[in-house]
């Protein structure tokens, strides 16, 4: 770095979305060189918070780790807990999960393509985008009673069922998505203000993609055709056939087409499952307190891979509970997007449109703080006593 | 300009917000199975104290009467996550579909 490099620094008071992070971004010219990020100024506790509450009180909490993705973590915390019993649940209850799962998908995807009509400057696409989703959100809350929070997965199945009045409802629902989401991806591709904005920014390519682990919809724009549905299947997604979706050209256009083009797809299973879906209870009933031992469960987010692990100790409640959401994993490969290398320039302009191309989700990922001195070489971590003290006597050590 | 149809096309349009909560308050959409405002029937309630031990918000508290255990709901720590009522084996407690649950004062979101 020469003497003209300057520090800009974007966050933590809303960066990209309305979440705070923080990024340092060193700039030559209008070449951004280098990238700092700092995280954990929404560390919410609920890994700690877990352990204190038992496995059905922890359900609403899961919950609130995403509030956009909030059904692919309770699916994934349920479904880790039935790990642990061992014991199958009912078919149609993992239908139910899978349909809901998509529908949280559609949802997501429809509110970050509005949020990128934002980004770039385009707010008629914002408008309309954000004024269809509310289809699916009417969808959701007739299946489970809520817009957002579903409470809908519960350890042995599902909480409500589907009744004939709702699927009619969810059918009809889709025709119209399914036109407006076309609709959309025909303005996209043609638009010439989302192809300036979009079109060779923040490339990723493949090796890169693989070297630092990024994962959901951010990989497979980098053209690697990798999706846990399809790897690792969970609940019914054995049986329900879908195209995993890449595209080729690593930019941000690659990261809009995945998404877009996987709101179809999410519509289109979610159509084989109402077509599919067998009949039979929707729950077993299983007993308060699981036995002794460990499990991993993983399960496609909207933004990626999520994955949850769970050790048991005999009681009621979870002796460990640990989470790692898509954003966590997502941060090394945005960093080296953001970065000016080799035949690749990024400028200060893309700043917020390559935050937002990743879906970031920061207060999912907020995990504990760790304290490096790197002048004495030093690593720490604070206790809950010595926080409080320092929050009290409201002073910032370094 | 991919968009001048669409944009056309809601020219003609009606109104689609409600003018909540001054006018039109029966046109609010709300769905049937809304995890509404909790609802508590006390003679049916049997004491088992079920609703308290899944409770994940500390919206429920166990109090003593003539009849034995009883629960205090204060809604305003409710999250609405219905597991209440999906574990009470009397039907003693209920969301409804009110969806308006605030008040001025803690002390008028107590329910016994």
């Amino acid at each position: 770095m020469s003497a003209a490099t300057i520090k800009v620094p974007v966050g933590p008071q809303h960066p990209a979305l309305k979440e705070p992070e923080n990024f340092t971004f060193h700039v030559e010219g209008e070449n951004i060189v280098k990238v700092d990020v700092r995280v954990g100024y929404a560390h919410k506790g609920i890994e700690k918070l877990m352990e204190s509450k038992t496995y059905l009180q922890n359900i609403p909490l899961v919950e609130r780790i995403c509030g956009i993705c909030n059904t692919a973590h309770t699916v994934c915390y349920t479904q880790n807990v039935e790990y642990l019993y061992e014991k199958p649940i009912p078919r149609r209850a993992e239908y139910l999960r899978v349909l809901i799962e998509e529908l949280n998908r559609i949802h997501s995807h429809l509110l970050w393509l509005g949020v990128v009509g934002h980004e770039v400057g385009f707010e008629t696409l914002f408008m309309y985008v954000w004024r269809d989703r509310e289809v699916v959100l009417d969808l959701i809350e007739a299946l489970t009673g809520n817009r957002i929070s579903m409470a809908f997965a519960t350890v042995g199945g599902t909480r409500r069922d589907l009744t004939s009045t709702i699927e009619h409802k969810i059918r009809k629902g889709l025709d119209l998505l399914e036109e407006r989401t076309k609709y959309y991806k025909r303005t996209v591709a043609v638009d010439p203000t989302i192809l300036a904005r979009s079109r060779d920014v923040g490339i990723l390519t493949p090796e890169e993609a693989v070297q630092l682990c990024a994962v959901g919809p951010f990989r497979r724009a980098s053209s690697i055709k990798e999706d846990v549905r399809a790897d690792d299947p969970y609940a019914a997604h054995d049986e329900i056939p879908f195209n995993i979706i890449a595209y080729d050209t690593c930019d941000f256009y690659a990261r809009i087409m995945v998404r877009v083009d996987e709101t179809l797809e999410s519509i289109n299973m979610v159509r084989y499952c109402l077509d599919h879906i067998p009949s039979g209870p929707v729950r077993v009933r299983l007993p308060n307190t699981p036995p002794v031992a460990e499990a991993v469960s993983k399960v496609e987010a909207p933004r990626g891979e999520n994955i949850h692990y769970v050790r048991s100790n005999g009681t009621d409640k979870p002796a460990r509970y640990k989470v790692r959401a898509p954003t966590s994993a997502n941060l090394a490969p945005l960093v080296q997007t953001m970065t000016s290398r080799g035949k690749y320039d990024v400028y200060v302009a893309d700043i917020p449109v390559l935050l937002a191309g990743i879906d970031p989700c920061m207060c999912c990922m907020d995990r504990s703080v760790k304290f490096i001195d790197d002048s004495k070489g030093k690593k720490w971590v604070w206790t809950m006593e010595q926080l409080k003290r320092c929050m009290s006597k409201n002073v910032v050590r370094r | 300009m991919s968009l001048a149809v669409e944009l056309l096309r809601n020219l003609v349009k009606s109104r689609a917000t409600v003018l909540y909560p001054f006018k039109d308050r029966e046109k609010v959409h709300v769905p049937e199975g809304l995890r509404g405002k909790l609802a508590f029937y006390r003679d049916r309630c049997i004491g088992c104290s079920m609703c308290f031990r899944v409770c994940p918000s500390e919206t429920i508290e166990m109090t003593e009467d003539a009849k034995g255990k009883r629960p205090k709901f204060y809604l305003d720590r409710c999250t609405h996550c219905q597991q209440c009522e999906d574990v009470c084996p009397t039907r003693a407690i209920e969301l409804t579909q009110k969806f308006e649950n605030f008040g001025f004062d803690r002390k008028e979101m107590m329910l016994e």
